[in-house]
C-alpha cells in the first residue's frame, strides 16, 4: 500500500494540529513564567518600594527644602541647599567625628572581646558549639531598651559594680561610670557584640588548624603564627564584623541618649533631636543622607578590596 | 654519646576518651632510628603511627616516656624549637601565601635576611623541580606540585630529621609511583634522616631502609623490608605484609631453628622457629604462597598431596586455591615463566605442593 505525498493524512493533520497546540502550551508556559516571577518577586519589590524607597525620596526632598516654623516643611516648598551648607558648621562636624571616633572605638572593642570569644567557641565540640552561639544571641530576643536599662543599673553610682567596690573598701567613693563617653562606649559595646562574634566565628570555623601546627613546625611561636597565619587567613571575617558593627553604631541614638545622660551628642542623637525638640526636619534629613552617603562609600570600598583579594587568590 | 637521629623510650601516649576511660594511642613503644636512614612507621589506620610522628614533631607529649633528638632529651620542647621538620598528610600549605612565601616562611622566621631567603628558596625550589614558581598560589598548583613544595618548604631549613606524615596519601597511584622514587632519591641526595608514615605496605618496602611494623599502638616488629617480609615474627606482620597461608598445628618437636610440626588433621611438616618453644605448643605455620611450589617429586618432607579447589590465571602468574589432607587449605602462586605457560591441572586433579622448612616460619599467637 502507497500513500500518495500531497495529500494530508489524517495522522499527518493530527500531528500539525498537535504541533500547533504544543507551541501555544509553550507560550503560555512562558508567559505563566513571567507571571510566576512577578508573583514571587511581587511582595518584596512592593514592599521596598513603598516603604523604603518611597521614604528615602521622601527624606531626600524634606532634606533640599526650607524648613516650616513648626516643624515639618515650609509651605509650598523652596528649594534650598541650607541644610547641608549646616552641617558644615564646626559644632556639627565635631559631633560627626566624635561619633565616629566612638563607632570605632565600640568597633575595635567588639573586634578585641568578640574575637576570642569566636574562637573560644569554635574550639568547643560541636554540641557545646550551638548552645554557645545561642547563649550569644539570646540577648537579641530581649528587647534593646531592656538591656540598656539593665546596663543602667549596673553601672551607675548606686550600681551593683560600685556597690560591690564601694562594700569590698578598694574605693572611698563611687567612680563614674554612668552618663559619659565610657557609658555610652561599654552600652554599644554589649548591644553591638553578636554582630561582631558572629561572623568572625564563621572564619575562624573555617580555619584548617593544621595551618597553625605548620607554621609552628616552621619554626613560628604562637603569637608569630597568628599574625602570619591565622589572622590573614581569618580577616574577612574580622572585616565583615567591623562592616556590622561601624554601620549601624556610627548611627546609633537609644544608647547614647540613655547612658550618655544628654552629655555624649552622636550623629544619631542630633538627627533624633532635629525631628523633635529643634523642629528642623530638613538639617535631620540632610544630616542623614550624609551619613547614609558616608557609610555607603565605605561599604563599597570594602566590597571593592574584598574583591579584589579574591581576584589575587 | 650514641649516634641516633631518634630514639623513643618506652613512649606512652593516652588520649581521654568521652567515656572517661582513656584511648591508649600508641603502648610502651620504643625505637632507635639511625642517622642518615629512611625509616617507616607502617601500619593500618589507628595503629599509633601517626601520634608517634606527631609526638616526634612535639605536636603531642608523650604520657610516659622519652623522646630523644640526636641524644638530646625533648621533653615538653614545643615544635617552633624542635630541629625537626613535617611534610603534612595534607600538605598544610599557607594558602594566603605564594609558592616562595611558603618556601621561605621558616628562613623568615629564623631572622635570615630577605636576599638569602630568596636565594635558598630558588635553590630550594630547583631541588623539587619547581624553578620559577616562586609567584604562583598552591590552589594553582597540581596535587603533586603542592607535596614539592610541602617538601621544599620543610627541607629548607635543613631539619636534623623530615618528618612525613602519609605524603601521597592524596596522589593517584602513577603519580604516587613517581613521587616514591622521587622522595627516596632525595632523601639520599640530603642525607636527612627521614621518618615516613604510611598504611601501604608496597610503599614501605619500596623507600625504607628499615620499617616498624605497628598495630594497636605497638611496634611489633623492626627491621629491613627483606627482613620483615622473609621473617615475620607475628601473625599480624606475616599478614599485613603481602600474602600469607597459616596453618595451624602442634610443636611436636624443637632442633635448633627448625621445628617439627603436626597440622590440623595429621600432617608432619619442617619450619623454622624465632624463639624456643614447647612441645605441644599451639603455633601457626606462615608461608607465602609464592614460596609453595606445584611439583612431580614424591610425597615426602614437606611434600603433600592437595585437591586443587580453585584456578585463577592474572597474566604474570597463577594462583591456585588448594585443600590439604587435614582439611586446611592453602593458596599458591606459580609463576608463568615458560615461554608459553599452560596450566596443567584442573579444579579437582590432585597435585602435589611442596616448600623448604625456611619458608615457614612457625609463630605463636
Amino acid at each position: 500500500m502507497q500513500i500518495t505525498r500531497g495529500i494530508t493524512s489524517p495522522f499527518e493533520r493530527l500531528r500539525a494540529w498537535l504541533e500547533r497546540r504544543l507551541l501555544s502550551v509553550q507560550d503560555l508556559a512562558r508567559r505563566y513564567r513571567s507571571l510566576q516571577l512577578a508573583g514571587l518577586l511581587g511582595p518584596g519589590v512592593f514592599w521596598l518600594v513603598v516603604f523604603f524607597n518611597l521614604p528615602l525620596a521622601i527624606v531626600l526632598f524634606i532634606s533640599l527644602v526650607e524648613r516650616g516654623r513648626a516643624g515639618g516643611i515650609r509651605s509650598p516648598a523652596v528649594f534650598t541647599l541650607e541644610s547641608y551648607a549646616q552641617f558644615f558648621d564646626p559644632l556639627y562636624l565635631g559631633i560627626f567625628w566624635s561619633s565616629v571616633r566612638i563607632a570605632t572605638l565600640v568597633t575595635l572593642g567588639c573586634i578585641l572581646v568578640g574575637y576570642p570569644m569566636a574562637y573560644f567557641i569554635s574550639q568547643r565540640h560541636p554540641r557545646w558549639r550551638d548552645a554557645l552561639l545561642l547563649l550569644v544571641v539570646i540577648p537579641f530576643w530581649t528587647n534593646f531598651l531592656v538591656r540598656t536599662y539593665a546596663l543602667k543599673s549596673a553601672l551607675g553610682t548606686d550600681g551593683i559594680i560600685n556597690t560591690l567596690l564601694l562594700s569590698s573598701g578598694l574605693l572611698g567613693r563611687p567612680l563614674e561610670l554612668m552618663f559619659n563617653e565610657f557609658a555610652v562606649v561599654i552600652g554599644l559595646v554589649y548591644g553591638y557584640l553578636p554582630f561582631a562574634v558572629l561572623p568572625m566565628y564563621a572564619s575562624i570555623e573555617k580555619f584548617d588548624f593544621s595551618l597553625m601546627e605548620a607554621a609552628a613546625d616552621l619554626g613560628a611561636g604562637t603569637w608569630r603564627a597568628f599574625y602570619r597565619v591565622m589572622l590573614p587567613m581569618t580577616l574577612p571575617g574580622v572585616v565583615a564584623a567591623f562592616v556590622l558593627v561601624f554601620v549601624p553604631v556610627v548611627g546609633a541614638f537609644i544608647t547614647p541618649d540613655l547612658l550618655g545622660g544628654g552629655k555624649v551628642e552622636m550623629i544619631g542623637t542630633l538627627i533624633n533631636r532635629q525631628f523633635g525638640v529643634a523642629r528642623n526636619w530638613p538639617f535631620g534629613s540632610a544630616i542623614s543622607f550624609i551619613l547614609l552617603l558616608l557609610v555607603l562609600i565605605g561599604v563599597v570600598a570594602y566590597f571593592r578590596s574584598g574583591s579584589e583579594d579574591r581576584r589575587a587568590l | 654519646m650514641d649516634n641516633y637521629a631518634i630514639e623513643m623510650r618506652n613512649i606512652t601516649k593516652r588520649f581521654p576518651s568521652p567515656g572517661g576511660v582513656d584511648v591508649v594511642a600508641v603502648n610502651d613503644v620504643s625505637l632507635r632510628i639511625n642517622d642518615g636512614e629512611f625509616f617507616s612507621l607502617l601500619g593500618p589506620s589507628g595503629c599509633g603511627k601517626t601520634t608517634s610522628l606527631r609526638m616526634i614533631a612535639g605536636f603531642e607529649l608523650p604520657s610516659a616516656g622519652e623522646i630523644l633528638i640526636h641524644g638530646k632529651v625533648m621533653g615538653p620542647t614545643p615544635p617552633f624549637k624542635r630541629p625537626v621538620n613535617t611534610v603534612f598528610q595534607h600538605y598544610a600549605l599557607f594558602p594566603h601565601m605564594s609558592v616562595g612565601e611558603n618556601v621561605g616562611f621558616g628562613l623568615e622566621m629564623k631572622g635570615v635576611s630577605r636576599p638569602e631567603i630568596r636565594r635558598r628558596v630558588g635553590e630550594a625550589l630547583a631541588m623539587v623541580r619547581l624553578s620559577g614558581m616562586e609567584n604562583r598560589k598552591p590552589k594553582q598548583l597540581s596535587g603533586g606540585q603542592q607535596q614539592r613544595v610541602a617538601v621544599a618548604r620543610a627541607l629548607i631549613n635543613r631539619p636534623e630529621v623530615l618528618l612525613l606524615d602519609e605524603p601521597l596519601g592524596a596522589l593517584d597511584l602513577k603519580l604516587r609511583k613517581e613521587m616514591q622514587l622521587e622522595l627516596k632519591t632525595l632523601q639520599r641526595e640530603v642525607g636527612i634522616t627521614f621518618i615516613y608514615v604510611t598504611h601501604d605496605q608496597e610503599e614501605a618496602l619500596t623507600m625504607s631502609d628499615r620499617i616498624a611494623v605497628m598495630n594497636s599502638g605497638v611496634a611489633l616488629q623492626v627491621g629491613t623490608p627483606a627482613d620483615i617480609y622473609e621473617h615475620p615474627e607475628d601473625r599480624f606482620v606475616a599478614d599485613f605484609i603481602g600474602e600469607s597461608n597459616f596453618l595451624s598445628g602442634r610443636v611436636l618437636e624443637q632442633d635448633g631453628d627448625t621445628v617439627k610440626v603436626e597440622l590440623d588433621g595429621g600432617l608432619q611438616v619442617s619450619a623454622q622457629a624465632g624463639r624456643p618453644l614447647e612441645r605441644g605448643q599451639v603455633v601457626n605455620l606462615a608461608i607465602r604462597p609464592e614460596k609453595m611450589n606445584l611439583t612431580a617429586a614424591r610425597e615426602g618432607d614437606n611434600c603433600f598431596t592437595c585437591r586443587v579447589e580453585e584456578i585463577i590465571y592474572i597474566g604474570t602468574d597463577t594462583n591456585y586455591r588448594l585443600r590439604l589432607a587435614g582439611g586446611q587449605s592453602v593458596r599458591v602462586r606459580a609463576q608463568n615463566s615458560l615461554p608459553s605457560s599452560q596450566i596443567q591441572s584442573r579444579v579437582g586433579d590432585e597435585v602435589r605442593v611442596s616448600f623448604l622448612p625456611e619458608a615457614a616460619r612457625a609463630l605463636v599467637e
